[in-house]
């Protein structure tokens, strides 16, 4: 093992390791599940990046001081 | 007089504040656990790397295990404030952006690979890499772990101190022009001393607390004592480092937030030779009448103990919410404080130079102009958000939840000290194992007791500096994106359910691995 190039025993390391986890699978698949919830359900649904929506590309700074420059006398 | 935003819902606002803050929490309930069993865990392995005892190995695994647990359940909840950031918050976000974007982008990638890296020696290493490495890569995890919170802690520092930055009215976005002043702001360096030793009172309550329910159990003796004397030790000393570092903490705040802590102390009016409440009776429901009221009812005080706090002299002067809106008095820069009028009429300077300012850069006039109107934006741009105030009672934070929030945080850290000290005495003096049953439950008692204080902690961060998101600058009915507040009471509920349900399954997941225990390599 010692004579093992660096990136061999690195992949070693993970591939044992997902291996033998117990207690880790389900905590993997609780964190899979949560980044899906996240990044594509919430993210996408619910979350959607409001600047780019309002204002052309470009033109954000130009929205956000119509936004909070807005005066009535 | 102007109306800005006005067609903007209240319900948008209120909806976007409390969808935040219940993330926040939520975040905060995982985080410090992580921080305070990092140091722990660590101390157990340096245990074993020292003395080679395979007991120490088991020990440190098991706790090992409950810091997995927390850290995969707590792994990206976090991100979700940067949605919220982009979606509720989205004028807020371009005004801040470049500021935000350096310490996000450190934290993102330094820290976070440091830890993921680390975490996997940590879990997969143990028969695969030395014991040296092996120690360092736990407490690397822990470091990184520590680092993530510096930057975070920049940035929410950074909302309380603007520091660092220049505003630039092209792009309409603070630019940072001193990332040394922005990371290193002495308002940034005690946020993060206190955040950070807080925590780790949580990773130690957290694990007296486990090793108390096995010592009441009678089972995994060997372990339960180890654990609980490494676990009282580490909470004694952070309840003592978050005594001394609250009290940086609270000066920070004196220098830069008066208001803030004139809204903690229920301090009307200022002056010098302050004494600090330790109790007095606020209407919890309803702000108090600080405009006619001299100070709160049934008021019990520590005689000069505000001063010191705050100034770090017995008999300095300390403005309380009259004070702070009258101005007048000599602030901590040493110049004479604005009356709330004259920075209302600045910010309206401000404000309106910016738009004209803009206006007349689209009308292509000419350079002098500009110039004009660039030099009275500069010379207002301090107090840019006071230009939205209508009525004074806008700057005043709610003060009964600051008040009591505060004192439970204050009360529970003193509380704190003397639980460890309880334990400690046991420890060495008696035999922690034989303790009465009523320590063993207060071990129990105290998870739910410090997680209370550390979020007061939070909710005095955050619930202090109202109206502000941005101190001074911006207020949050200009920061919030023009969103039907449906839609955020939506998004609110979906996150209560979906919180719930992951932080149930979260302690489910913990007690049955605490009722199962450790797996013992060693003979015990």
């Amino acid at each position: 093992m010692q004579h093992r190039s660096f990136i061999y025993r690195t992949y070693d390391l993970y591939r044992d390791g997902f291996r033998h986890m117990t207690i880790g699978k389900m905590l993997w698949l609780i964190v899979i599940v949560k980044l899906f919830l996240i990044f594509v359900v919430l993210k996408i649904f619910f979350f959607p990046n409001f600047l780019s929506q309002h204002a052309e590309e470009g033109e954000e700074a130009e929205y956000v001081a119509t936004q909070i420059l807005t005066i009535d006398n | 007089m102007q109306e800005i935003l006005s067609t903007i819902d209240t319900g948008t606002i209120e909806w976007s504040r409390a969808q935040f803050a219940l993330t926040a929490i939520y975040h905060w309930l995982f985080v410090p656990l992580t921080l305070g069993l990092a140091v722990i865990m660590g101390i157990m392995e340096t245990c074993y790397y020292r003395t080679k005892n395979v007991f120490w190995r088991d020990v440190t695994k098991f706790w090992q295990k409950l810091f997995g647990i927390n850290f995969a359940m707590g792994v990206a909840t976090g991100i979700i404030l940067e949605f919220e950031f982009g979606t509720n918050w989205s004028n807020y976000s371009w005004f801040v952006g470049d500021i935000f974007g350096a310490p996000l982008a450190i934290e993102g990638i330094v820290a976070f690979f440091m830890e993921s890296t680390f975490v996997a020696v940590m879990f997969f290493g143990w028969k695969k890499v030395s014991a040296g490495f092996h120690l360092a890569a736990t407490w690397l995890t822990g470091l990184g772990a520590t680092i993530s919170a510096w930057w975070i802690l920049v940035a929410n520092a950074w909302m309380q101190n603007p520091v660092g930055c220049e505003f630039n009215p092209d792009t309409m976005r603070n630019e940072m022009v001193s990332f040394a002043d922005v990371a290193l702001s002495p308002f940034a360096v005690d946020k993060f001393c206190h955040t950070v030793i807080s925590a780790w009172i949580i990773g130690a309550v957290f694990t007296v607390a486990v090793s108390g329910w096995y010592l009441m159990k009678r089972r995994e003796i060997p372990l339960a004592k180890a654990s609980m004397k490494i676990g009282a030790i580490v909470g004694i000393v952070a309840a003592m480092g978050a005594a001394i570092t609250g009290h940086h903490s609270a000066y920070s705040v004196a220098q830069v937030q008066p208001m803030k802590l004139a809204a903690m102390e229920a301090l009307y009016n200022g002056g010098t030779d302050q004494s600090l409440t330790g109790i007095a009776l606020i209407n919890p429901f309803e702000q108090p009448d600080y405009a006619n009221q001299e100070e709160p009812e049934l008021k019990i005080a520590v005689p000069y103990a505000l001063s010191f706090l705050a100034t770090n002299d017995l008999h300095g002067y300390v403005p309380g919410i009259n004070d702070i809106i009258k101005g007048g008095y000599t602030n901590a820069d040493g110049e004479v404080e604005p009356s709330l009028e004259e920075k209302i009429e600045r910010g309206q300077l401000a404000i309106n130079a910016l738009a004209a300012y803009r206006q007349a850069k689209k009308d292509g006039a000419d350079e002098a102009t500009l110039t004009s109107y660039l030099s009275t934006l500069s010379s207002n741009m301090k107090y840019f958000g006071y230009g939205y105030i209508r009525s004074v009672d806008q700057v005043v934070p709610f003060i009964p939840i600051n008040f009591y929030a505060f004192r439970m945080m204050v009360g529970m850290g003193c509380l704190l000290i003397l639980f460890f000290a309880v334990i400690l005495f046991f420890v060495y003096r008696k035999d922690i194992a034989r303790a009465p049953k009523w320590l063993y439950l207060s071990a129990l008692a105290m998870i739910l007791l410090s997680y209370i204080a550390s979020e007061c902690g939070w909710l005095v961060a955050e619930f202090g500096r109202q109206p502000w998101t941005i101190q001074d600058m911006l207020p949050t009915w200009v920061s919030v994106s023009h969103l039907q507040s449906s839609s955020v009471m939506i998004t609110f509920f979906i996150f209560l359910a979906l919180f719930t349900t992951l932080l149930a399954v979260e302690l489910s997941i913990l007690v049955k691995q605490i009722k199962k225990g450790p797996e013992y390599e060693a003979q015990v």
